[in-house]
């Protein structure tokens, strides 16, 4: 099995093409060629994982070309982590070709989505299977390519465009940052390699400050892909895409690649004491900065995104505060039930034709699948016991307390007490009280939706239980057969963390139930105490205004100086030169006009030029 | 013999042969035109005639070169009348700023 993995992202690259070639077909069981070939993809990554999970593991490489005495490699390596990211991935995909042959239904470019899926899917894949960081950076810039079409999908929407533009822009910063890692990192090692950059890591090759340097680096390609704090306004804006890619990309795959590339390169980290907490303060501002806009948006997309940026920092913060496993662990939760939300958002969306809240209310009668699985979405984020999002988040908040950041615990409380207030404000709005909106053709979504959404559902629920205190540590076990050596000991915070998230969360949903349902708290009862605030919070503390006016207007005014440049100077001396020759040419046509007589006097003139230098320089025959 | 040297012989075949050129060059009547360059050729005549004269070596050659030359510009001249008379009748005009085909 796992000699045949090397195949897995092959399936999807393969309905890629069949499905580019039936780009023009109406027929919507193109779909199916989607959907099969990520289910090979799924069976295959599936076995693998369990190849894996018996402690196996493949690495095969070849030589691409060779530089001097360095040969740059290709191949694929399977460990712990990759097969988790490989099902991970496959699953959601798979799921989401599905759920979109019901959401994508009478849609005219029907194929060319499923080709874009599949696009995707095999960059995604690709990316995980790589075994050395310039492979990785090949596929992590296709992957941006994939987002990038997924987005810009309804491109004769003006506000698709941009946002396409804006997050293929705003990762590239990202990209930089991870390519001058990596180009540090081969200066230094001599090789692109996993393995050989661990093992100088280890040996102590590299100066403390270059290895800070890179780490850095690395992390601000993470940053960009995983939408952390600086660069995470594309990822909001992203939800112009169709609902599936939303799923599929920006919650629970491409933008947890991010969290992936500083797990897979977790030693370098652990090196760095500086750059582990650069992470961990990163994702712990990211995670209650996000859920702080999260609180006011009124777009139901944008809120689960804003839930994505700030779960991500969740991640971020546990892998800079030594908790591999809780970051990797709420990477996986966080794909299950954050998809499901997505989906079961898209599922609303289908029935009532908006994407704000405001205009819905009402449905859990009409959606008897989505409401249910909405709100089993919601509790796992939320932390509510039993269910997956409590284990991971718990899981976190315990590293982070066990690895002294104090103040960032508090933060990650906070924020997790938030994310339950508006998760459930969501809900409220959405699924209860009166219709405010349209009513009329409110119907549930057919089973090819609705199935995805169970599974994931179960999943949600479920996948919490591979890493508990209670049953057994599975996940930590498992991946501690990887090359990243855990941090010794088990981050077992004391008891009463877990009482704290639960208490948060009871509180966040209390309080939710208590304004948006009994309306016993007018809603506007925080907004009219501190209106500037909420103002600031409404307009997402005016990053993007604040991008706007320094950076892009920056940007612009030297575009400008370089526009001036390029018409005065460059085309000046262009001009100049055909302008010259141009001069030249009339007089030379207008000798030829056509009359003897003017040929014949030239010819005179000739003639005397002539003559006269013969007689001037003393003759010919002198 | 006389007492006319070379260079009057010689002199007046230049006068004569840039007031043919003149002509030839700037005049718009193509008739004109044609009669200024039978005066280039005459002026040539003129040299070929005095050369033969005064050369180291007198004889009659060049006074029998000047007779066929004579003779050959007159059928010269005949055949450029002729043109011009096709042109005329072609273009109705005989302004020869007007015949600029060459530059098509």
């Amino acid at each position: 099995m796992l000699q045949m993995s090397w195949l897995i992202p092959l399936f999807p690259l393969l309905s890629f093409i069949l499905l580019l070639l039936f780009r023009k077909s109406k027929s919507e069981s193109t779909a199916w060629i989607g959907v099969l070939l990520t289910g090979i993809s799924l069976v295959m990554s599936v076995g693998v994982f369990l190849a894996v999970w018996q402690g196996e593991g493949i690495k095969t490489e070849g030589t691409w070309f060779q530089i001097g005495e360095r040969a740059i490699t290709m191949g694929f390596e399977v460990n712990p982590l990759n097969a988790l990211m490989l099902v991970i991935v496959s699953l959601v995909s798979f799921l989401v070709h599905l759920y979109s042959k019901g959401y994508m239904h009478g849609d005219e470019r029907f194929p060319v989505f499923f080709a874009y899926l599949g696009l995707f899917s095999f960059a995604m894949l690709g990316l995980v299977v790589s075994p050395n960081l310039l492979q990785l950076y090949m596929f992590w810039e296709l992957v941006g390519l994939g987002s990038f079409l997924l987005i810009g999908f309804y491109y004769f929407k003006p506000e698709a465009k941009a946002a396409a533009k804006k997050a293929f822009v705003m990762t590239r910063i990202g990209d930089v940052g991870l390519f001058i890692g990596m180009v540090l990192l081969f200066w230094q090692v001599g090789s692109f390699e996993y393995d050989e950059i661990f093992a100088s890591v280890k040996n102590g090759d590299i100066s403390s400050g270059m290895l800070t340097l890179t780490a850095l680096c690395i992390f601000v390609g993470a940053v960009g892909k995983s939408g952390q704090l600086p660069l995470h306004t594309w990822l909001p804006d992203a939800m112009e895409g169709p609902t599936p890619v939303s799923a599929l990309i920006h919650a629970a795959t491409m933008v947890a690649a991010g969290v992936y590339l500083v797990a897979a390169m977790y030693p370098l980290f652990q090196a760095s004491e500086a750059a582990l907490t650069v992470v961990a303060v990163v994702g712990g501002l990211t995670a209650i900065f996000a859920a702080s806009i999260g609180l006011m948006q009124k777009d139901i997309k944008r809120v689960l995104a804003y839930s994505t940026v700030s779960q991500l920092g969740y991640m971020m913060l546990a892998l800079g505060a030594s908790g591999y496993v809780a970051g990797i662990f709420h990477l996986t939760t966080h794909a299950f039930f954050k998809a499901l939300l997505f989906l079961a958002a898209g599922s609303v969306i289908h029935a009532v034709h908006t994407q704000n809240i405001e205009e819905m209310g009402g449905l859990w009668k009409k959606l008897r699948i989505t409401g249910p699985l909405f709100l089993i979405g919601a509790l796992a984020i939320s932390g509510v016991p039993l269910l997956s999002g409590f284990f991971s988040k718990d899981e976190i908040l315990a590293s982070t307390y066990a690895d002294g950041k104090y103040g960032l615990f508090w933060l990650a409380v906070i924020a997790a007490f938030m994310t339950a207030f508006y998760m459930f404000r969501l809900f409220f709005l959405v699924f209860t009280g009166e219709a405010r909106g349209n009513e009329k053709g409110v119907h549930e979504s057919p089973s090819v939706m609705t199935f995805p959404m169970i599974v994931l559902g179960v999943l949600a629920v479920v996948a919490g239980y591979l890493n508990t205190t209670w049953f057994g540590t599975f996940l930590s076990d498992y991946l501690a057969q990887g090359p990243v050596e855990l941090p010794h000991g088990d981050h077992h915070g004391p008891a009463w963390i877990p009482l704290v998230a639960t208490l948060a969360a009871a509180l966040g949903i209390g309080l939710a139930y208590l304004i948006y349902q009994k309306g016993t708290l007018s809603r506007d009862w925080i907004t009219r105490s501190f209106p500037s605030l909420a103002e600031v919070i409404y307009n997402k503390w005016y990053i993007d205004e604040g991008y706007d006016q320094t950076v892009v207007k920056g940007t612009r005014g030297l575009s400008k100086l370089g526009v001036l440049f390029d018409r005065y100077v460059v085309d000046g001396l262009v001009t100049a030169v055909t302008n010259g020759v141009q001069g030249l040419s009339k007089i030379g046509s207008r000798l030829q006009n056509g009359q003897v007589q003017s040929y014949g006097t030239a010819a005179i003139f000739g003639i005397v030029i002539l003559l006269l230098i013969v007689a001037l320089t003393g003759g010919y025959f002198s | 013999m006389s007492s006319v040297p070379l260079t009057a012989y010689l002199m007046l075949a230049l006068i004569l042969f840039c007031i043919g050129l003149f002509g030839a060059l700037t005049k718009r009547n193509a008739v004109i035109v044609l009669i200024s360059i039978e005066l280039m050729l005459n002026a040539v005549n003129i040299n070929l005639v005095a050369f033969a004269k005064y050369s180291i070596n007198p004889g009659l050659t060049g006074q029998i070169f000047s007779l066929f030359t004579i003779t050959v510009a007159a059928a010269e001249a005949a055949v450029g009348l002729a043109i011009l008379i096709a042109l005329y009748r072609n273009r109705q005009t005989v302004n020869v700023d007007e015949m600029d085909t060459m530059k098509r």
